[in-house]
């Protein structure tokens, strides 16, 4: 079957889409400004001054809680996307050096990845937030740090095993210089496997980006995140459910559309990869 | 046939899934199978065979069903059995043998006790039973030290071995019908020659009958007492082996008989005069650790001229073309190619000295890169041979018509192209560097006959043209015979015995080259 026939991946593309269209059509779709102070902590359904619903209530300083889940989405769509992105530069290029050439250059590598792969992940963020100040571009740089040794592993084990091929020993015959033959004869062929994993790890870094904001170390405070909202709410939790679970559902959902997304690209074998 | 058959095939057809080449793997075959008789199926790839056997053992894999007919063992119809009931027939009644021995056992647990499961796994005998029973099966198929043997891991043993255990495997419940799928094809040709003995030896003693799938028709001679022909599907041809090689009926099987390369030199057109050495190596060698891969080497090819370098794995001879092409340094010696030692090169240097000589290699599925269209991946190797890109496109299309491919093809990927299609493409991509000596790794092992004997005729054909060096490595005698001016044996990583095909093979000198060609199979039918 068809890759792009499974349901998994019908259902995983759709949510994933769904959130990137909710964060460009953002200021459409909001009802009201995610700044703005209005009745505070009404349920969801309850009228707002000036005409229009909280169609999923209001917070603690009366805010509309449909519109900063609906701006929420663009802090943590663009910042997962760019954090991932540049773990994946970073991670991908040393492990098509390391792979390839071997040697000394492999076992540093491979020395530092594994150093930053012992420590537990969430210390390494907070470490790295901690160190630098919450923004934006920190976000970015410790998701990176984190992230890119995992990336790494997997492109150094890929690029090791189509070293061995026949076709890059015919380039290499060939006299094709190396950074040519790992962009053109090995970097194509690790796409199966690396389209899969960069799924997860928007997945997984989406899932951080939650957990820096609850604890206060996303974004600074009163731009619309939904780990911050969750933080925000926790204390009202119990009688204001409406406070913590729509974030919450927020974040799951767009996990949970990369995972399936992942594991539906992942059934099926890369396009021509041979027998 | 004078005894009832064991196994009936009547009409049957297996459906391929919609959207395949041709509507059925395998169409309206019909066949019987004698008690102690071996019957070979033979046919080239995409033939239907392993398809056939597939349905016999009632193990087709889910896309394809069976599309009518009846399988009849012993008188018991298979057709219809539930799957608790295959397990009743699957190895007691009908064994399989399979052709990748290392791979079909389990490299975690000793050989032994891999054959004692096969009787626990039919709750037969008791433990001491079980382990008596191994160790006869284990002496049974000629192994020594049984003992030894049984308390080995499959990686101590030698493919060979391992395919005995397999053998031993597939007769412990002492089945009616014995399936043989490619079962020596992963095997040296020595090796090869004494489990077809192996084979026929135990159907003399136990009267199984033999169903011995292949593409060798070498081995068909050595092994068949009937032999029956598969073509897209359809049995075109079944009769007693001497018949149908000696006077096939039809036109696929004589087609087929008559790409076997003959192990009788072909006549060269011209009588070569001496010339000057395009390629020489002097005591060119390369060990890792203690192990020599190859002990210091001396060869000198002369230029338009073929060398064959026939050997069995772990000969030396792939070491040696590696080496040749800097793929591995050497630990000693001279490779001169084109009056340049390769061997002492390095970076740019090395670089443009490497591009006289060029190889192609074994798997034409694993040397072409599968994300790269056909057309730019000679037309960059031209390129590095130093043509314009303008001028490498051209190259790159006259290239692909002179190994017989359409200028369609420039755009296709190699997933595109069947594997002798694929070979040519590797022939190509070799050639756009225009190399003095090209370096053929096995390139016909992995294909079938009357493919091969296309491959080989490109070969000579390009030689003749380009006054090409050849250097042809292969475990084929057959195929050496045909394209080699020249033979060299190797043999632990030495070089035994080198000289001209015709004498060579008319009167080897050394034990190994007797030995060698004494176990070719199919020697004096075909």
């Amino acid at each position: 079957m068809d890759r792009l026939s499974r349901p998994t991946v019908w259902i995983g593309g759709g949510l994933v889409v769904l959130w990137v269209l909710v964060a460009l059509l953002a200021p459409v779709l909001a009802p009201f400004d995610p700044l703005k102070s209005m009745t505070p902590l009404a349920p969801p359904g309850a009228p707002a001054p000036g005409g229009g619903v909280f169609w999923l209530g209001s917070d603690l300083l009366g805010r509309d809680i449909l519109s900063r889940v609906i701006y929420g989405a663009r802090p943590v769509v663009t910042l997962a996307l760019a954090a991932t992105c540049t773990a994946y530069a970073v991670g991908v290029s040393a492990g098509l050096a390391a792979g390839y050439f071997g040697g000394w250059i492999d076992g540093g590598l491979s020395f530092a990845a594994n150093v930053i792969l012992s420590f537990p992940v969430l210390l390494l963020y907070i470490v790295v937030i901690v160190a630098l100040g919450a923004s934006p571009a920190n976000v970015i740089i410790a998701v990176t740090f984190a992230s890119a040794p995992a990336v790494f592993r997997i492109v150094r084990t890929l690029t090791a095993g189509l070293r061995q091929r026949d076709f890059v020993a015919a380039a290499v015959i060939q006299g094709e210089a190396p950074w040519r033959i790992l962009l053109v004869d090995i970097l194509p062929n690790t796409t199966g496997p690396l389209t899969v994993d960069f799924c997860l790890r928007l997945g997984y870094t989406t899932i951080v980006i939650g957990a820096l904001g609850f604890l206060g170390l996303g974004l600074p405070p009163p731009s619309p995140d939904w780990g911050g909202m969750v933080n925000e709410g926790r204390a009202l939790a119990f009688a204001f459910p409406h406070l913590v679970i729509f974030p919450c559902l927020a974040i799951s959902s767009l996990v949970l559309g990369l995972s399936l997304l992942a594991d539906g690209l992942n059934q099926a074998p890369a396009r021509g990869g041979g027998r | 046939m004078s005894a009832a058959p064991i196994l009936t095939v009547r009409d049957l057809s297996v459906l391929l899934p919609r959207g395949g080449d041709r509507p059925f793997a395998v169409q309206e075959v019909s066949f019987d199978l004698a008690p102690a008789e071996i019957l070979c199926i033979v046919g080239e790839s995409g033939s239907g065979k392993s398809v056939l056997t597939s349905a016999i053992l009632g193990a087709l894999p889910p896309a394809l069903v069976i599309g009518g007919g009846r399988i009849t063992l012993g008188g018991d119809d298979l057709a219809g059995l539930s799957e608790s009931g295959w397990r009743a027939v699957r190895g007691q009644r009908v064994a399989l043998v399979p052709q990748e021995p290392m791979a079909a056992l389990n490299p975690t647990a000793r050989v032994g006790r891999q054959i004692e499961e096969v009787f626990a796994i039919h709750g037969r005998l008791d433990a001491a039973g079980r382990r008596a029973e191994a160790l006869r099966l284990i002496s049974d198929m000629r192994l020594p030290d049984p003992e030894r043997i049984a308390a080995a891991y499959p990686h101590q043993l030698s493919g060979g071995q391992c395919q005995r255990i397999c053998i031993a495997m597939a007769l412990a419940l002492r089945p009616e019908v014995l399936i043989a799928d490619e079962p020596t094809t992963a095997l040296d040709v020595t090796t090869q020659a004494q489990v077809l003995k192996l084979v026929r030896e135990l159907r003399d003693r136990d009267g199984q009958g033999v169903l011995f799938i292949t593409h060798d028709l070498g081995v068909v001679a050595e092994i068949a007492d009937r032999i029956a022909v598969m073509q897209k599907g359809r049995l075109v041809e079944i009769g007693p082996a001497a018949d149908v090689l000696r006077a096939p009926a039809h036109p696929y099987s004589r087609a087929l008989l008559a790409a076997v390369p003959s192990l009788t030199p072909a006549p060269r057109a011209v009588q070569r005069r001496p010339s000057e050495p395009c390629l020489s190596i002097e005591g060119l060698s390369k060990s890792y650790g203690v192990v020599q891969a190859l002990k210091p080497a001396d060869l000198v090819v002369e230029r338009g001229t073929t060398l064959a370098i026939v050997g069995e794995s772990g000969s030396g001879k792939s070491t040696l073309a590696r080496l040749l092409v800097r793929l591995t340094d050497c630990s000693s010696g001279k490779a001169i190619v084109n009056g340049e030692d390769l061997a002492q090169l390095s970076g740019k240097r090395l670089r443009l000295a490497r591009r006289a000589i060029q190889m192609v290699f074994q798997d034409p599925f694993g040397a072409l890169n599968p994300r790269r269209s056909v057309g730019p991946m000679i037309a960059r190797a031209a390129e590095l041979g130093g043509d314009a890109p303008a001028a490498a496109k051209a190259h790159a299309y006259a290239l692909l018509n002179r190994v017989g491919l359409g200028p369609d093809a420039y755009e296709r990927p190699p997933s595109a192209f069947s594997g002798g299609q694929r070979q040519r493409i590797g022939i190509a991509r070799a050639l756009a560097l225009r190399p003095r000596v090209l370096i053929a790794d096995e390139s016909v092992s992995a294909l079938d006959v009357s493919v091969q004997a296309e491959i080989l005729a490109l070969l000579r054909t390009l030689q003749a043209e380009l006054g090409l060096t050849i250097l042809f490595i292969t475990h084929d005698l057959r195929a050496a015979a045909q394209i080699s001016d020249r033979i060299a044996v190797m043999c632990a990583g030495e070089i035994v015995e080198i000289g001209e095909t015709g004498p060579l093979l008319g009167a080897p000198v050394h034990p190994y080259t007797k030995a060698l060609l004494a176990a070719a199979p199919g020697r004096g039918v075909i």
